[in-house]
């Protein structure tokens, strides 16, 4: 199983850290689910739909969560929030080498209302508060839910996002902007548009993305590992310059109708031909002219 | 939802590396299987909470034809189901106790 | 002496309705705009009318124009098409424009089809198979005009139907051949055509309309939605019939259980040293789920009863596979492939939803009525065929050995089924729906895609049971039982004759045939996604927009 897209949570996190070294935190056989899902006569999932522990990569100590989309879309619930602040918490105490989020989630759990939203703001603080005592906070994204709504805030406060081609990260989901916005503002459809506007290809070249992988295990471990190094500047100015960077793309790219636009201007040769090629191929294409 | 358990005894004793397992996913269509060990007196206990009610029949049938296939003693075998067919299940059931034996990895 | 008869009357009546349409038309060419005028021209009350709803492409235009007619004008048409895929294919019914329906398949529209049908807004003559029907265009169903659809027309009036040719020349022939009136929408005119596929003597007008005609992608199937038991059960169908029997001729009713073969071809088949022994001759939709086998050099050739979206190029770069015209573009056709499949394959699989204790296999579902398309005419022993091959002779042998019975081959009937479909429905049952759905709609038979008379073999997660061997009813009632699982008819078996059969090989489970279950997952598949299919082909394959993820 080496497609990350394929792969389970669980699956997932056994590949990217180093062989039999994965530890979990409130196991499965704990029992710790959501009192929430039992009330609604909903079914529910003895992890909460989230498995969180330590382990080895590359022979660093690091801290990982893994949500399973498969459950619930990955949406974040009052235990499967709490499970994720506690790792956050634990991780300010034991100063890890970093912490892996591998993300995959539609955001709030709306099933738990007030519950699921409290919870991603408290993920929000927790990140912000683990980043500030020194330890950086990686999320891995390539999943087939993709990381969207509250998830995908959280996933922007952490220092960078490893993602892949298949992989999505956005606010509001497809189906959403075009229930709101109407179907020839954006015809959720078609799929092809959906991953120009929030794939991982497009998140890389706009910055959103650090890091662009294949869609293979090894891969999503080995830019994680180079991602262990990264000493992110939390400055004031370096905050006042994301600012300046966010302000200068609405002026570069604002009046731009599809992201095909944004990449022409990008200086991109074959913009169109951008979704046909391979990871790597990719990267050779672009790596020079991101936003 | 519906909860539904069996007992089943004269199963095999359990090697000392088997380790509790998690296999599969709550999604519709599908089931997870956690299997642990307990102390029961040798027997084997299954629970199985699911969301496609009036199937304890079909339920019995598979999980007999399981037990004869792989039963063990001293082991508690709990299931939150969405509706996976018994094909599903049989499937999920004989890799869950594949890799309860096989230990940790 | 008694009056002389008109011979002519057809001609006669022909020219009559070109002379009421020649005020829209310059020579064939009909503007978009007079098409409604046109037809309330041409047709008269009454008529048989033949629209082109194909399985995949559709005269939409058409279909629209029909539509809005006045029904004070004309009403009560006759119309005989193969499939109801459209609105206004049943809205003409509604309005009171057509009343009378012979057809093969509404899939889209079985729902609306089985209220009009009981709110007594159409009768139906007839439900076909497509071979059928086509047959019925040259005896007693043939068109008075036949609305028909093209990718593109040149000035004389030929036209160009492409890869997605399907039935259009089988409705042409029957239409003109006996003084009916052919009119063809088409995507565009242009100045000379790639090939020409229907020569402008048989049409009468040409339209070019506002949009390309409609056209569905049906025979797609995301590899990233086979499940582990699809592989399983491909596995057991390779194994246990492929390579018995040596299937080289065959076609695979559209499903993920067949997608999931043809993507162990190259795999799971290949390790067994089977290429070159199975799957070289296909009549088959260009499935996209064939390319990985393709590329693995075990197909020597497929024709097609349609294209599908997407695949055009690899076709085009596949010309020793595919049936090409002189221009590289494909030609399907729907009615001679059908012949093929039904004479010249010695195997049919495919999938149904519900089997009972005799081996009857049906689709009908009660409150839709959904007709057949094509799989009875591919599902179906050839009783007309001659020639023999290895698989014909050993089926026919295994149905008649012990039997007093002049010998014969016997076409390989697959039917392969999980026993439990969603929602815990089960696929085996006592008495199938099509019962209660013949006595509510008034059929005279209850619809079954394939008897069980002619079904050879039925296939599950549980294993395969052999009919042909079966000597007795109770032997196939049980064999049936004894794959049928957890259901109601599995779980009321008779467990010493099921054993029994077992050791005689009658059923054969997975372990039988030398399976290990555990190696049963999608690792086995040749492409694991949409993507991966079209990296197989070299990124030839377009695949439509709905089926990517990048």
């Amino acid at each position: 199983m080496s497609s990350y897209y394929e792969a389970s949570a669980r699956e997932r996190l056994q590949g990217v850290l180093d062989p039999a070294s994965f530890e979990e935190i409130m196991p499965p056989g704990e029992r710790v689910v959501s009192p929430h899902l039992r009330q609604l006569d909903t079914p529910a999932a003895f992890d909460d739909g989230i498995v969180v522990g330590f382990g080895l990569l590359s022979g660093h100590k690091v801290l990982v969560a893994a949500q399973e989309g498969g459950f619930m879309g990955g949406a974040v619930g009052e235990v499967h929030g709490a499970k994720l602040v506690g790792l956050l918490e634990r991780a300010r105490d034991e100063k890890p080498a970093a912490v892996l989020l591998l993300v995959e989630s539609g955001g709030v759990r709306l099933h738990e209302a007030n519950a699921g939203l409290i919870a991603v703001s408290e993920i929000m603080r927790a990140v912000l508060a683990l980043r500030g005592a020194g330890v950086p906070v990686l999320v891995l994204d390539g999943g087939a839910f993709g990381c969207f709504g509250g998830m995908s805030i959280v996933a922007k406060l952490c220092d960078a996002v490893i993602i892949s081609e298949e992989g999505r990260l956005g606010l509001s989901g497809p189906e959403v902007i075009e229930t709101a916005g109407g179907v020839e503002e954006f015809d959720s459809r078609d799929r092809a548009l959906v991953w120009r506007t929030v794939g991982g290809k497009h998140r890389y070249l706009l910055r959103d993305a650090m890091i662009l992988v294949a869609d293979r295990i090894p891969a999503f471990r080995q830019a994680a590992i180079d991602c262990l190094s990264l000493r992110p500047d939390l400055s004031l100015a370096a905050l006042e310059a994301e600012h300046a960077l966010l302000a200068s793309r609405m002026e570069r790219f604002g009046a731009c109708k599809d992201a095909v636009d944004i990449w022409r201007h990008l200086g991109i040769a074959d913009p169109a031909g951008l979704p046909l090629l391979e990871a790597d191929e990719f990267i050779a294409a672009t790596h020079d002219k991101r936003a | 939802m519906e909860t539904l358990r069996f007992t089943y005894s004269g199963g095999l004793p359990v090697g000392n590396q088997a380790a509790a397992t998690l296999v599969g996913v709550v999604g519709s269509g599908n089931l997870e299987i956690l299997v642990e060990r307990q102390s029961l007196a040798g027997a084997c206990e299954v629970e199985v909470i699911t969301a496609a009610i009036g199937f304890g029949t079909i339920w019995q049938s598979v999980l007999d034809d399981f037990f004869a296939r792989h039963g063990l003693a001293d082991i508690r075998i709990s299931i939150n189901d969405v509706g996976a067919t018994p094909a599903v299940v049989s499937l999920r059931l004989d890799q869950a106790i594949a890799s309860f034996l096989a230990g940790p990895q | 002496m008694t009056a002389m008869r008109n011979w002519n009357s057809q001609a006669e009546d022909k020219a009559a309705r070109l002379t009421r349409a020649a005020p829209w038309s310059r020579g064939k060419h009909v503007l978009a705009e007079d098409t409604v005028a046109l037809l309330e021209a041409i047709l008269r009350p009454g008529d048989r009318v033949c629209l082109e709803g194909n399985n995949q492409k559709q005269a939409d235009f058409l279909a629209r124009s029909l539509a809005a007619l006045d029904p004070e004008k004309i009403h009560d048409l006759h119309m005989v098409q193969s499939v109801l895929a459209l609105p206004e294919h049943l809205d003409i019914f509604e309005r009171g424009i057509a009343s009378r329906l012979d057809f093969s398949f509404s899939g889209p529209q079985s729902l609306r089809l089985a209220s009009l049908l009981a709110e007594g807004r159409i009768t139906i003559g007839a439900i076909h198979t497509y071979l059928e029907l086509f047959g019925r265009y040259f005896v007693d169903l043939t068109p008075r005009v036949s609305l028909v659809c093209a990718q593109y027309c040149d000035a004389a009036g030929n036209l160009y139907t492409g890869p997605n040719t399907e039935d259009t020349p089988t409705i042409v022939e029957a239409t003109a051949f006996k003084r009916g009136i052919v009119i063809a929408q088409v995507n565009q005119q242009l100045e000379t055509l790639p090939r020409v596929d229907i020569p402008a003597d048989w049409v009468d007008f040409v339209i070019v309309s506002p949009a390309p005609h409609f056209i569905e992608p049906l025979f797609t199937r995301d590899p990233a939605q086979i499940s582990e038991i699809q592989v399983l059960m491909a596995m057991m169908a390779i194994k246990g019939i492929y390579a018995d029997y040596e299937v080289n001729r065959l076609n695979h009713g559209i499903g993920f259980d067949t997608a999931a073969i043809e993507l162990l071809l190259p795999t799971f088949a290949a390790e067994l040293g089977l290429k070159g022994k199975i799957c070289r001759h296909w009549a088959l939709n260009p499935h996209p789920a064939l390319i990985p086998a393709i590329e693995a050099g075990f197909v020597d050739s497929v024709h097609s009863f349609g294209s599908e979206l997407g695949m055009e190029n690899y076709i085009r770069a596949r010309p020793d596979i595919f049936f090409t015209g002189p221009d590289g573009g494909m030609r399907s056709n729907r009615a001679l492939c059908q012949a093929a499949g039904h004479y010249a394959c010695d195997m049919f699989i495919g999938s149904t939803l519900q089997i009972d204790l005799a081996g009857n296999s049906s689709t009908a579902t009660l409150g839709r009525i959904a007709g057949f398309g094509g799989a009875p005419n591919m599902g179906a022993d050839a009783r007309g065929r001659r020639h023999a091959s290895p698989a014909w002779l050993k089926a026919g042998r295994e149905a008649r050995a012990g039997r007093n019975l002049i010998p014969r081959g016997q076409k390989l009937v697959v039917q392969m089924v999980e026993t439990f479909r969603e929602h815990m429905q089960p696929a085996f049952v006592e008495r199938l729906d099509a019962w209660e759905l013949a006595e509510s709609a008034g059929m005279e038979l209850p619809p079954v895609m394939i008897y069980g008379e002619d079904v050879s073999h039925i296939l599950t997660e549980e294993g395969i049971a052999n009919l042909l061997l079966c000597r007795t009813d109770e032997e196939r009632e049980q064999a049936i039982r004894g794959v049928a699982g957890y259901t109601a008819v599995g779980l009321g078996r008779d467990r010493l004759m099921v054993e029994n059969l077992r050791d005689r090989g009658i059923i054969r489970r997975p372990e039988d045939l030398g399976i290990d279950k555990r190696m049963a997952t999608r690792d086995l598949l040749a492409a694991r996604s949409v993507k991966d299919l079209v990296r197989a082909s070299g990124g030839l394959y377009d695949p439509p927009k709905r089926f990517r993820n990048w």
